[in-house]
């Protein structure tokens, strides 16, 4: 029967406990989908190989590498594969059409990368074809494209129109992959090069190494840039993981103030809920006094005062939850060329139930003590 | 044979800012087992606090209080609130019903606490309600209830754990005349039939006149008759 007092109690305020829940479903939704912001912006360093290193030029990004360190690089102990890539930074029709698009070495780039899951008859077609280009599934919806289809790339970085045919869709392996990427063969990007800038020919952005084992990778990218040292083009070898932390490092400042807003809603809404009780059991104090006095310790008051608390705030998690799917897809589509994976995670609905759990035992605390260190006299409202 | 409530030398006070309120002072009492007792007394006379120290609601500052042979003043806080629940019934000025229960359910909150079965429970609560006549409002919330049919209800609970004694305090306050006198008869009912010591606090002399004994408080202390300052006694 405590139990069914205890859910009557959460609703005999209808207008209160329902702006209250919406306030906590408000509160929820916007603390699911900042830490979804969150974790996009972390889904390359996610999604990224032990396995994987990458290498390039020690000054920055934006200088080359010799095409001829393949080789050296694949001689390395430990090295068991070598590719090559260069970021390509075409625009397709208008710039606010922006998405990843690189040359890579088709064959050892796809060797390297088994998360891009390619049905095996496109892969040869792509692997043919020397325009051919291979797109994500998500990148392919967005732009209505289907194999076969002519795609034209101007080029940023690598002047001119740049013609492509599209031979192959991927999908990712999980939900944590990228499919708005755009690869194309790396050749045809060198040879075109060699006939209209032959100075830019053989160059390389960075190369991608894949390892025999993640244990090694500190000797391995030793041993790499010790290769290099004292040439005209020093290397920096990294881990994927790194190397993608370190886009991310530059929005720092950025994601922590994301951070910092999610947190600040939950302690918001924790004082919304907890004045939400607070008035609850100030109104209902004589009750409590009558329970105190027919013999209910302050065990049971708490229960029905937490009881009652954590019922509305799991209504409203429970809502928030329901919402952020809906919420965080449109919000996908929305801006989804900033955020290539944007999927709610199963550790974002968790930290919203444990911020739950703590809302709705924050908001009870105050009102508990209150209820059962009031003497029975006061509560019961005589003394005379 | 030895009274059920034995109250020696009993003084209370509170404390208001930096002054100390002296509400009952040394005073001593004893309650016969199924006596029905009225306790009258103008506002501030300590009638209500008396009331709550013999329910064990309060702690006095020195004295004590003897229910059946148990010091009640000697008990902790836990204790204290057991024995309340094993041995005391309360019926307020105004009901102090739960509005989200049933009167079923009212009657019911009692027995949560002792080792019943849900099915020993309602046949104590359907037997409680039967007494004060309304069995058949059981399913009723306070709400769809007269002031009267509260009273009742609320009386059902506090005799639904069959308690050694009943404190009422201005049980006919909040009520007319007829249902004032039908609470009065239960009251009265439980006293000489069933035989609960019942403590009543009245300002009403016609409801005092229901009890088999009246007794008088003027500042704290026990009078014989009722004083000069206190006429609507006389």
């Amino acid at each position: 029967m405590l139990l069914k007092l205890l859910f009557r109690n959460a609703f005999r305020h209808r207008l209160r406990t329902a702006l209250t829940v919406c306030g906590i479903c408000v509160a929820i939704l916007s603390f699911g989908l900042l830490r979804t912001v969150v974790s996009a912006w972390y889904a390359g360093v996610d999604a990224s190989s032990a396995t994987r290193l990458v290498t390039r030029n020690a000054i920055s990004l934006v200088f080359p590498l010799p095409l001829s360190y393949k080789e050296k690089i694949r001689g390395v102990e430990g090295v068991k594969l070598v590719s090559l890539g260069n970021w390509f930074g075409g625009i397709y029709i208008e710039e606010k059409n922006f998405f990843a698009n690189f040359a890579v070495d088709s064959k050892t780039y796809l060797d390297l990368y088994p998360e891009f899951v390619i049905p095996a008859d496109q892969k040869l077609s792509f692997f043919k074809e020397r325009k051919g280009c291979v797109v994500g599934r998500k990148l392919a919806k967005r732009f209505g494209w289907k194999i076969g289809d002519a795609i034209v790339l101007r080029g940023t970085i690598f002047p001119g129109n740049w013609e492509f045919v599209l031979r192959a869709i991927y999908r990712g392996r999980d939900k944590t992959i990228d499919e708005n990427q755009f690869f194309f063969h790396w050749d045809y990007l060198n040879e075109t090069m060699k006939k209209i800038q032959p100075r830019r020919a053989d160059q390389v952005g960075f190369y991608m190494v894949g390892m025999a084992s993640p244990d090694i990778t500190a000797e391995t990218t030793e041993s790499i840039d010790k290769l290099f040292k004292n040439s005209f083009a020093e290397t920096l070898t990294e881990t994927e993981k790194v190397f993608q932390m370190g886009f991310i490092s530059l929005s720092q400042t950025i994601l922590t103030v994301i951070q910092l807003v999610s947190m600040v809603v939950i302690v918001i809404i924790m004082a919304v809920a907890a004045n939400t009780m607070a008035m609850s059991v100030r109104e209902r104090m004589s009750e409590y006094a009558v329970f105190k006095t027919l013999g209910f310790g302050g065990g049971y008051l708490a229960f029905l005062i937490l009881g009652e608390s954590m019922v509305i705030t799991a209504l409203g998690c429970g809502m928030g939850i329901l919402l952020t799917y809906p919420a965080a897809d449109a919000f996908a589509r929305a801006v989804g060329e900033f955020f290539p994976v944007f999927n709610v995670a199963k550790e974002t609905i968790y930290l919203d139930i444990a911020a739950s759990v703590i809302i709705g035992v924050v908001a009870a605390v105050f009102p508990i003590w209150r209820a059962v260190s009031v003497p029975i006299a006061s509560g019961l409202g005589r003394i005379g | 044979m030895a009274p059920v409530i034995e109250i020696k030398d009993l003084t209370k006070s509170y404390r208001r800012g930096s002054q100390s309120i002296v509400v009952l002072e040394n005073l001593s009492l004893d309650i016969e087992e199924s006596e029905f007792l009225a306790l009258m007394g103008p506002s501030g006379s300590g009638k209500s606090t008396l009331l709550n120290l013999i329910a064990g609601l309060d702690k006095a500052d020195s004295g004590s209080i003897r229910v059946r042979g148990t010091d009640i003043s000697s008990l902790s806080e836990n204790g204290l609130a057991k024995w309340r629940a094993e041995n005391v019934g309360f019926i307020f000025q105004f009901y102090n019903l739960i509005p989200v229960l049933t009167a079923f359910e009212n009657v019911e909150l009692p027995l949560i606490l002792t080792n019943l079965s849900r099915k020993e429970r309602k046949e104590h609560v359907t037997t409680a309600l039967r007494l004060v006549n309304l069995e058949d409002r059981m399913e009723h919330y306070p709400r769809q209830l007269s002031g009267g049919q509260q009273q009742r209800v609320a009386i059902a609970r506090a005799v639904v754990t069959d308690p050694t004694i009943l404190v009422a305090d201005e049980p006919t306050g909040d009520l007319d005349r007829r249902s004032a006198e039908e609470v009065l008869g239960l009251m009265e009912k439980l006293s000489s039939v069933i035989g609960k010591t019942v403590v009543m606090v009245t300002h009403d002399p016609r409801a005092a006149k229901k009890a088999g004994n009246i007794k008088y408080l003027e500042k704290g202390v026990l009078a014989n008759a009722p004083q000069a300052s206190f006429p609507e006694c006389i």
